[in-house]
C-alpha cells in the first residue's frame, strides 16, 4: 500500500434549494473545491480539498454553503485522535516534516481563562470612562530611576530621558514578514498603525518602499537571516527589535517557503527568487549573552542612540533569567512571545510543544526584574494568541507595559484560523503572494477593520479600568492586586503572584 | 450640464468574483430576490455590469454616462436621453425599437441586446430606483466605488 | 487579643483627618486638634483613630523616638534585645496613657529613645531597615512611630476614647495631625490605625489606593516592603523616596502622584514645563497613586495636604495668623478657629504646604 487517502477536515454542505449557480464559490477557491458541470447544471464540492476557510461561505450570496467540521474518524481511543493517526501516515507517505501555520491549537491550560478582574464598589468610585478622562497613553523605553529638576526661576528638567516609543494605547501589531503575508495586509496593518497613533513590526521581511510612508511607526526587526538590513532600513523605522527567537518555534529560525518568494519578496529581502527563506536557528554572531550586547550597542550606534533598541525571544522554561540578562545588556525594551504566538509556516511538533504559556512568563520575568531592582530599565511587551481585551488587561496587570497582537489582527482583516498559511494559497489574501489572492485584501478595507479592533478594544480596556476605579493604565501596570484565580492551584498563583477568587485585600 | 455620478473602477482590487453581475441582476429583477430572480423569473434581466478578465487583472465594466455620448448620437428614436437633472445618460425601454445601433456605437460594450420580453437595448442605469447602485452595494472588496460630480467617494452608510 | 487577626487583610479607609500647623513653630495644646478630629466623630465608626505631634520631645529631641506596641511580654523581651544590638538605648519608659473602659484589651505600648551606633549618612535608611526588621521578624511587635522629637498615639477606637487615652491634651507640639477611621472589615490590631509613620513622617489618609499592586511593587525595587495591609503605608514611604531620597519638592511630588492628564499636559503653554511634566510622567508612572484619596503628610518641617488627581474626597485648608488647618470638613476647622483669614477647597493634585519657618536671623 503506497499512499493513503486523506480524509477530509471539512465537509462542504450546499443547500441546493438556495445555489443560484452564480459560481462565485467555483471562481473563488484556490484549493480547487468547487467544480461547475454545465452539463448538468450542477455544482460538485471536493470536500477532501477543503480547508475551511470558510472564504466561499462568506461570498456566497445566498448562504447556499456550510462548511463544517469533520474529524477523521478512527475507532474510538482514548490515546490516539485521528489527527495522530493521519500524520502518522502524512510522514509515511513523504519523509519530511509536517508544517502548520498559525499558533499551538493544543489544549494546554489557559491561564488568561483562569484569571477574573476586581471592579470598585461602596469605598472606592468607579470611574465612567465615557465622561472623565481615562488614558491608555503608553511609553515604551528604559526609565531613568530619577528625575532630577534644576532649581531656577521656572524649574527644569535636568535628567536625559532615554527614547521612548509614545502610544496611543497599549496594543501593538506583532511582527509579520513581507513574505509571510501580502504586501496589502502589510499596508492594511501599517496604515491602521500610524492612524490609531501606534507602532507596526516588519518582522523578518525587511521593509519594502511602499511602506515607507509608514515607517515612522515601524519597529524593525533584526532577525537571525538578517533579511533586508542596511542602514537605511535601521534609519527609517521608529524602533529596533533584535529577533532571537518567537513562541511559535522557541529554537530555529523563521521560515519562508520558496513559493511565497516571488521577485518583490525576493528583492525586499535581498534573497534569491524562489528560494526557501530558511532563517538561521541562532544568529551566528550571538552565541553567549555578551555577543548580543556587543550587537545592541552596534545598532544603538549606528542610530546614533536615538530609538529604542529591544529584543524579542519566545517564553521557555528560563525566561526570566534570560530576560534578567537582555535587560543587563542594555535591552530598552524585551518581548516576550509565549507558546500561542502564531506564525507562517513552522514544524507542528515544535510549534505545539515547545515554549511555556506568556501569562506565567510574563508574571515570573517582571517578578524577577522587580527583585533585581531593574525593572525600570526595560518596557516588556507582551505576545502570542490575545484573544480579547481582556486578555491584554490581565497581560497589563501581571506586569507587561504593552502587548502585541498578530493572530488578532489578521483575524480581523479576515482569517478564518485554517492554518495553511504554508501553502501560499490563503484566499483572503493574507498569507499569499499570489497576485490573483493579494488583491482580494484592499488595504483600505484592511487599514480599516485593523483600525476599528483597535478602537474596539481601546474602549473596552477603558471600560474595566474605570471599573476598577484607574484612570491612567500605569496604575495597572504589575497590579496584581487587580487579578483573582480561579480553579488554579498552589503552585499557579505563586508563580502568577496572584490570589484565589474569594480572597479580599 | 449637470454631471452625473459615477462609478469608478479599481480593478487593483477586483478578484473576480462577478458578484456584481449577481446584484446587478437581482436589483433590476421583477422580485428584487436573489434567489426568485434566478430561479423563477423568467426571462432573467441582463447585467448592466460587465467583468472583464485577462491573468490576473480583472475588472467589472458598466456605462460610464459619457459626456458626450455617442449611443445618444446613434439613437433613432429618442430612447436614449440626457435626464437633465441628474446629468445620466438613461434607456426608456418603451421607446426602444430594438435597433441596436447603440451597442454598436458605444466605445465601451456597455450596452447589450435584450431579448426579454420584447427585444430592445439594455445598460446600466445606476440604480435610478433603488437608493445605491447595486453592484457597488455588494462588491465585497470595494472594487467599485461611486463618486458625486467633485469626484468625491459616495458611501452608503458612514464609514 | 489573640494575635494580629486584621493584618493580613487590607483595610480600606473611610474616614476623617485634619491637621494643624503653627508655621513659627510656636507648640500648642492637643486639645485642639481634639476639638477638631471630635467633631468629625461620624466619619468613623470607633474602629481607629490617632494622632501625629511634632516637637513634643523637646529634651530628647536629638534621639530617635521608637513608639512601639506588643501584643505579648515575650514580644518584648526579644524587640528590646534587638534594639540593643543596634543602639545606644539612652532612655525608655511605658507611654503615659490612663485606662479608658471602652478601648479594653489594649496592648503594652512604650517609648525608646535610641542613639544609632555608627550614625554617617545612611542613618535614615539604617533606622528605616531596623524598623522593618522588627515589623517583620519580631512576632508580636510594632514600631508604630519612628521619628526625632515626634510621636504618633493610635489605636481601636473613637477620637475621643484615644485622645483620653494617651493624654493627649497633655502634650504640646507645633503640628498636629489626626485620623479617624470608618474601616470596612473588622480590625482588631491597634497597628491598623492611622496616622502612619516611617521616620518623621506621618500621613493620615482618606481613600483606597486602587493603583496599590502597582505602587508597592514600585517600592520594591527601593527597598521599602509594605509590611502593613493599609494603603497608606504605600503613601508614607513614597513620600520618603521622591522627597527625601530623590530630592523633589512637594509641588513636583503632587505632579507625580496626583499627575496631571496628559491632555491637561498638552495645553501647558511653556515648552519646558510641558517637557518636565511629561517626563514626571514617563519616569513615575508606577508611581501614580489611582484611586480617591485626601492626604495629610508632616515630618519635622512641613506638614502638606494632597487630593487625587480627581479630587474624590473633600478637603478643606484654612489659615489664620501663624496657623494652617487642613481637613476633611469646614467644619472640622471652624470649631476650632471660627474666623480664618483665608479659607479655600485645595484643587485635585495641587498640594497644600504649610513650611516652618527658620528662626530669626
Amino acid at each position: 500500500m503506497a499512499k493513503a487517502k486523506y480524509r477530509p477536515e471539512f465537509i462542504v454542505q450546499r443547500d441546493d434549494e438556495k445555489c443560484i449557480r452564480c459560481q462565485v464559490c467555483v471562481r473563488m477557491c484556490s484549493n480547487d473545491v468547487h467544480t461547475y458541470y454545465p452539463e448538468t447544471d450542477t455544482v460538485i464540492s471536493e470536500s477532501s480539498r477543503c480547508v475551511g476557510c470558510h472564504f466561499c461561505e462568506d461570498l456566497c450570496p445566498t448562504g447556499a454553503i456550510t462548511i463544517c467540521r469533520s474529524e477523521p474518524q478512527i475507532k474510538e481511543n482514548y490515546h490516539w485522535s485521528g489527527t495522530e493517526v493521519y500524520n502518522i501516515i502524512k510522514q509515511a507517505d513523504s519523509g519530511g516534516v509536517l508544517l502548520t501555520g498559525m499558533g499551538c491549537d493544543r489544549p494546554y491550560k489557559d491561564y488568561f481563562g483562569h484569571m477574573v478582574l476586581n471592579a470598585s464598589q461602596v469605598t472606592n468610585p468607579s470611574i465612567d470612562p465615557l465622561r472623565e478622562p481615562m488614558e491608555l497613553k503608553t511609553f515604551i523605553g528604559g526609565k531613568p530611576e530619577v528625575v532630577v529638576i534644576k532649581k531656577s526661576s521656572e524649574p527644569e528638567l535636568a535628567t536625559q530621558i532615554p527614547p521612548q516609543l509614545e502610544l496611543e494605547t497599549p496594543i501593538m501589531f506583532s511582527a509579520m514578514s513581507y513574505g509571510s503575508i501580502s504586501l496589502n495586509a502589510c499596508k492594511s496593518l501599517a496604515k491602521a498603525a500610524c492612524d490609531f497613533g501606534t507602532c507596526w513590526n516588519t518582522g523578518e521581511g525587511g521593509l519594502h518602499r511602499d511602506l515607507l510612508p509608514y515607517a515612522h511607526r515601524a519597529i524593525v526587526q533584526v532577525a537571525s537571516g538578517r533579511f533586508g538590513v542596511n542602514k537605511e532600513y535601521l534609519d527609517a523605522g521608529c524602533a529596533i527589535e533584535i529577533k532571537i527567537g518567537q513562541g511559535a518555534k522557541p529554537g530555529i529560525g523563521g521560515h519562508l517557503p520558496g513559493e511565497k518568494v516571488p521577485e518583490e519578496v525576493s528583492r525586499t529581502r535581498m534573497i534569491p527568487e524562489g528560494t526557501d527563506a530558511l532563517s538561521p536557528a541562532p544568529h551566528h554572531d550571538i552565541y553567549s549573552i555578551e555577543d548580543l550586547k556587543q550587537l545592541i550597542f552596534a545598532l544603538k550606534e549606528a542610530t546614533r542612540y536615538e530609538k529604542p533598541v529591544g529584543v524579542k525571544i519566545a517564553a521557555v522554561h528560563n525566561v526570566a533569567p534570560i530576560a534578567s540578562g537582555i535587560v543587563r545588556a542594555g535591552a530598552d525594551f524585551v518581548v516576550i512571545d509565549g507558546i500561542r504566538g502564531g506564525t507562517g509556516a513552522a514544524p507542528t511538533v515544535i510549534r505545539n510543544n515547545v515554549g511555556i504559556p506568556i501569562e506565567l512568563a510574563i508574571a515570573v520575568v517582571d517578578r524577577r526584574l522587580r527583585e533585581e531592582g531593574i525593572r525600570n530599565r526595560a518596557s516588556i511587551i507582551a505576545a502570542g494568541g490575545f484573544r480579547s481585551s481582556a486578555d491584554v488587561v490581565k497581560a497589563i496587570a501581571l506586569g507587561a507595559d504593552a502587548v502585541y497582537i498578530g493572530t488578532a489582527a489578521l483575524i480581523a482583516l479576515g482569517c478564518h484560523l485554517c492554518q495553511k498559511c504554508y501553502t501560499g494559497k490563503c484566499n483572503w489574501g493574507i498569507a499569499t503572494q499570489d497576485p490573483y489572492l493579494t488583491k482580494r485584501l484592499n488595504p483600505e478595507i484592511g487599514a480599516r477593520r485593523a483600525y476599528n479592533l483597535l478602537r474596539a478594544w481601546s474602549l473596552e480596556i477603558k471600560e474595566m479600568l474605570g471599573g476598577m476605579g484607574i484612570n491612567a493604565i500605569e496604575s495597572l501596570r504589575g497590579n496584581r492586586e487587580q487579578l483573582r484565580g480561579v480553579g488554579l492551584n498552589e503552585v499557579e498563583l505563586e508563580l502568577l503572584g496572584i490570589k484565589h477568587a474569594g480572597e479580599a485585600w | 450640464m449637470r454631471k452625473p455620478k459615477r462609478i469608478i473602477i479599481r480593478e487593483e482590487y477586483c478578484m473576480g468574483c462577478r458578484l456584481c453581475e449577481v446584484y446587478c441582476i437581482t436589483q433590476h429583477s421583477k422580485s428584487k430576490d436573489i434567489i426568485k430572480a434566478y430561479r423563477g423569473e423568467e426571462p432573467r434581466p441582463v447585467s448592466g455590469i460587465y467583468f472583464e478578465e485577462k491573468g490576473s487583472v480583472s475588472f467589472a465594466l458598466q456605462c460610464r454616462h459619457c459626456d458626450d455620448a455617442p449611443c445618444l448620437e446613434a439613437c433613432i428614436t429618442g430612447a436614449m436621453y440626457r435626464d437633465e437633472g441628474t446629468g445620466m445618460v438613461l434607456h426608456d425601454r418603451e421607446k426602444c425599437v430594438g435597433c441596436w445601433m447603440c451597442i454598436m456605437a458605444c466605445p465601451y460594450g456597455v450596452i447589450k441586446p435584450d431579448f426579454g420580453e420584447r427585444k430592445v437595448a439594455s445598460k446600466c442605469d445606476l440604480c435610478i430606483e433603488a437608493e445605491f447602485p447595486a453592484c457597488v452595494e455588494h462588491c465585497p472588496n470595494e472594487a467599485i466605488i461611486l463618486v458625486d460630480e467633485e469626484g468625491e467617494r459616495i458611501y452608503k452608510e458612514a464609514v | 487579643m489573640d494575635g494580629t487577626p486584621d493584618r493580613d487583610f487590607r483595610v480600606p479607609s473611610g474616614c476623617g483627618i485634619t491637621g494643624i500647623m503653627n508655621r513659627r513653630g510656636r507648640a500648642f495644646s492637643g486639645e485642639v486638634i481634639l476639638s477638631s478630629i471630635c467633631n468629625m466623630l461620624e466619619r468613623g465608626n470607633g474602629l481607629g483613630s490617632g494622632f501625629a505631634a511634632y516637637g513634643i520631645y523637646p529634651e530628647l529631641k536629638d534621639y530617635w523616638c521608637f513608639h512601639i506596641m506588643y501584643q505579648k511580654a515575650p514580644s518584648k523581651d526579644h524587640a528590646e534585645e534587638y534594639l540593643k544590638d543596634r543602639f545606644r538605648v539612652v532612655h525608655h519608659e511605658p507611654i503615659p496613657t490612663k485606662r479608658v473602659r471602652s478601648l479594653e484589651p489594649v496592648p503594652v505600648l512604650w517609648r525608646y529613645f535610641l542613639e544609632a551606633e555608627d550614625g554617617g549618612p545612611d542613618e535614615e535608611d539604617f533606622v528605616i531597615r531596623s524598623v522593618m526588621e522588627i515589623n517583620r521578624e519580631v512576632d508580636g511587635a510594632f514600631v508604630f512611630s519612628s521619628g526625632k522629637n515626634m510621636g504618633i498615639f493610635k489605636g481601636v477606637g473613637d477620637p475621643d476614647a484615644i485622645g483620653e487615652f494617651y493624654r493627649i491634651p497633655e502634650y504640646r507640639a507645633y503640628i498636629w495631625t489626626a485620623h479617624n477611621r470608618f474601616p470596612t472589615n473588622s480590625p482588631g490590631w491597634w497597628g491598623g490605625a492611622h496616622p502612619f509613620g516611617i521616620l518623621d513622617w506621618s500621613v493620615v489618609h482618606n481613600g483606597e489606593i486602587s493603583s496599590y499592586g502597582t505602587n508597592r511593587r514600585y517600592l520594591e525595587n527601593f527597598g521599602y516592603y509594605c509590611t502593613l495591609s493599609t494603603d497608606t503605608e504605600v503613601m508614607a514611604y513614597l513620600f520618603d523616596l521622591l522627597v527625601r531620597r530623590h530630592g523633589l519638592d512637594f509641588e513636583t511630588v503632587g505632579n507625580v502622584l496626583a499627575s496631571p492628564f496628559w491632555s491637561q499636559i498638552e495645553r501647558v503653554e511653556d515648552e519646558g514645563r510641558r517637557r518636565l511634566l511629561k517626563a514626571l510622567r514617563i519616569a513615575y508612572g508606577p508611581a501614580l497613586v489611582n484611586g480617591p484619596f485626601a492626604v495629610i503628610v508632616a515630618n519635622s518641617k512641613y506638614m502638606v495636604g494632597l487630593n487625587d488627581r480627581i479630587k474624590l474626597r473633600p478637603l478643606v485648608a484654612a489659615s489664620k495668623d501663624d496657623f494652617l488647618y487642613i481637613a476633611s470638613e469646614e467644619a472640622a476647622i471652624r470649631v476650632v478657629c471660627e474666623d480664618p483669614d483665608d479659607i479655600w477647597m485645595p484643587k485635585a493634585g495641587e498640594p497644600t504646604v504649610g513650611k516652618l519657618e527658620d528662626e530669626d536671623g
